[in-house]
């Protein structure tokens, strides 16, 4: 499986429950922050991806939005 | 002619509501008005029109079933007694504030606090001037027999929707108690469209949703709000409803409604038997107020007595109609004390003028 | 394989349920009440309810719940909207009538219309979140603030002496008859979340099968009245308030699915 997120950097409270979430670590908060002031959350490690969602579930402001695909190896 | 009943007050009104189409009663037990839910409960009207009846936990519990079946725009009612009604409070500015059409019947008794079991007229500051809190008015019907216990249930409803308000029927622990004939009205249908601009029955794919809410956290927009809500309270006087009595030739003027009214009429035939030149008007509507009649009148006589079962509460508002052209006194007997229409007699002789 | 490959529409696997509008929360960052929101939105896409659905907003950080669900709503003053469930369902048998509610809301001053509509068997759905504070007042003590804790009513922690015990009110309505459902979740960890999105789908099915009142508990965070980071809360949440406010079902289909007097000793 790869997976990966889009995060609605613009609406992201920067809380970093989805971190905590991740099985994979593949999120990390951002340097910089958005319009409100908060540091968005990103994908710091896109290659560990799943897509599994835990993320996007927890998120209490629904900002991530989740992709997957079956890779053949 | 309708159906002709021997009912108690309260019974009347319990009768009224089901064939005035009512789809809820909601309320809890409380004297001199537990009879409205008991009738209510052994009628079961469920049966004859689908209407809901439940005893609720307290009367705060029923005035907040009313809000939200109101809200729904299905008509509904509750009622009680002075105490229940100041618990109530909060409901009503609620209902009032999200503008929900709905019945509240208050069969007054002697108070404050506990106060007694008998009638009293002390509850009219609470019914006309708001009661809870914030900038608002109820429609207040005073019925001053049990025939218009009975009629003001369907125009009652018939207002509150008018006016998307809610609607008070101000009776008293006589009238709820009395017995006297009565001619029901006809069933009516009960309600099978609601109106989709403000109705909460679940958001179809055609409109936006509907919130039924008194909230509003700008302060200018709670604001505008609240000029509607005065604009609609000010354009409630042409449906101002009152009664007059031998009031064409007067020299003096009773102003008495509900049970009082009926007294002071005693007292308005026993003086012109005297040649007396008394007159009484009788307001129906509380609010609104009939406050042109009162200006009128008061060009004609020369003194108004305001005859209250309380220490002095509509007298006020009788002063802000006359506005200071001729003198206007207050007699009442609070706490649940009645007086005859010899005390009314010997009160405008005491207080207007002599030898009366 | 490069990221824009994998985010295209047909590889969609999650995205927020079109049933919150575009409002952004008014919660603070972290906050359960989010979560919470999304899931009931979810479930009432799911079964395709959402023109039946009437939902009754609290008194309470989530007052302004109606600005985020699309669906029909009522405000409803502080603890009451059980009571003005009651007046709706009752009026509407077929609707989905539900309430989402607060400590203060459903366990202080609306504790009698709590316990009256589960005595009842209303109908009804309740959605309780529970997170031990007064979040939208600024923070003062709960009936659910647990003992010890510091609120802002109860500077020097809760002290059950003068301040009473905190209240399960969940396994007090679990006793009566009325209720059919009654579970206690979480939604700090994806586990829980997924688990409160079924127990919320089991609650509307209650409903859906006429079959008594559903009560939901979540047990949730309040990062801000806690003074703490959210991911800081809901470790404390974990070593706390679980404890205490044990997560599980503890009324199913009727019956009573815990040694409530083990408990309750």
């Amino acid at each position: 499986m790869r997976g990966a997120i889009v995060v609605d950097t613009e609406r992201c409270k920067g809380c970093e429950v989805c971190v905590v979430n991740c099985p994979t670590d593949t999120i990390g908060m951002a340097e910089e922050v958005n319009g409100k002031g908060y540091h968005y959350a990103y994908m710091k490690y896109p290659e560990n991806c799943t897509g599994c969602s835990n993320c996007a579930i927890v998120c209490p402001d629904g900002v991530i939005t989740v992709y997957r695909v079956k890779t053949e190896k | 002619m309708g159906e002709i009943q021997l009912m108690k007050g309260n019974e009347a009104v319990a009768e009224a509501a089901i064939r005035a189409g009512l789809d809820a009663y909601f309320g809890y037990p409380i004297t001199p008005q537990s009879e409205v839910l008991e009738y209510l409960t052994l009628q079961r009207p469920e049966e004859r029109t689908g209407m809901v009846v439940l005893q609720a936990e307290s009367e705060i519990a029923a005035i907040n079933m009313v809000y939200g079946a109101a809200g729904t725009g299905k008509k509904v009612m509750t009622s009680s007694s002075s105490p229940g009604i100041s618990l109530k409070m909060e409901g009503i500015s609620y209902i009032a504030g999200a503008e929900l059409p709905c019945l509240i019947l208050n069969v007054v008794r002697g108070g404050p606090g506990l106060g007694t079991i008998q009638p009293s007229q002390a509850d009219y500051f609470q019914a006309t001037k708001g009661g809870g809190h914030g900038d608002y008015r109820l429609v207040v019907l005073a019925p001053a027999s049990v025939q218009e216990m009975a009629d003001f249930v369907d125009k009652g409803m018939e207002l509150a929707f008018k006016y998307r308000n809610p609607v008070m029927i101000l009776s008293d622990g006589l009238i709820g108690q009395m017995m006297e004939k009565v001619e029901l009205p006809e069933q009516k249908e009960r309600l099978t469209e609601f109106d989709p601009s403000w109705t909460i029955t679940g958001k179809t794919p055609d409109r936006e949703r509907n919130i039924i809410t008194s909230l509003n956290l700008d302060s200018e927009k709670q604001y505008e709000h609240n000029m509607k809500l005065q604009e609609k309270y000010a354009s409630m006087k042409e449906d101002v409803m009152y009664e007059t009595f031998d009031c064409e030739d007067a020299e003096f003027l009773l102003v008495a409604y509900g049970s009082s009214a009926r007294i002071c009429q005693k007292a308005v035939d026993v003086a012109r038997s005297r040649g007396k030149k008394l007159g009484l008007l009788r307001p129906i509507t509380l609010f609104p107020f009939p406050t042109e009649i009162i200006a009128k009148l008061s060009r004609q006589v020369k003194g108004i007595l305001s005859a209250e079962l309380n220490a002095g509460q509509m007298v006020e508002d009788v002063r802000l109609a006359v506005n200071g052209r001729i003198p206007v006194y207050h007699y009442g007997t609070p706490g649940g004390k009645i007086y005859s229409p010899d005390d009314i007699l010997k009160a405008i002789d005491e207080k207007l003028m002599g030898g009366y | 394989m490069d990221i824009k490959d994998i985010i295209q529409p047909e590889n969609l696997v999650h995205k927020r349920t079109p049933l919150m509008t575009d409002a952004t929360l008014s919660y603070c960052p972290g906050c359960g009440h989010g979560t919470a929101h999304h899931l009931v939105m979810e479930v009432i896409e799911e079964m395709g309810i959402q023109q039946d659905t009437i939902g009754i907003a609290p008194v309470g950080c989530s007052v302004l719940a109606y600005d985020f669900m699309d669906i029909d709503m009522s405000q409803a003053a502080h603890g009451r909207a059980p009571a003005v469930a009651t007046g709706i369902k009752r009026l509407w048998p077929e609707k989905y009538v539900f309430t989402y509610q607060g400590d203060g809301d459903l366990a202080a001053i609306g504790t009698a219309e709590t316990i009256h509509a589960c005595n009842r068997g209303e109908n009804i759905v309740i959605i309780f979140i529970n997170n031990g504070i007064y979040g939208m007042t600024g923070g003062q003590m709960a009936p659910t603030t647990l003992e010890g804790m510091k609120s802002s009513t109860s500077p020097y922690g809760r002290d059950t002496q003068l301040m009473g015990h905190p209240l399960k009110i969940t396994e007090l309505v679990a006793q009566l008859p009325g209720t059919y459902f009654v579970t206690r979740q979480a939604v700090h960890k994806s586990g829980n979340v997924r688990k409160t999105r079924k127990a919320i789908k089991k609650a509307f099915e209650v409903q859906r099968d006429k079959k008594g009142l559903a009560f939901v508990e979540i047990v949730s965070n309040c990062n801000s009245g806690w003074k703490m980071t959210p991911n800081e809360s809901n470790v404390w949440m974990e070593e706390h308030m679980f404890p205490f406010y044990p997560l599980g079902d503890i009324k199913v289909e009727g019956k009573i699915v815990k040694d409530l007097v083990k408990e309750l000793m």
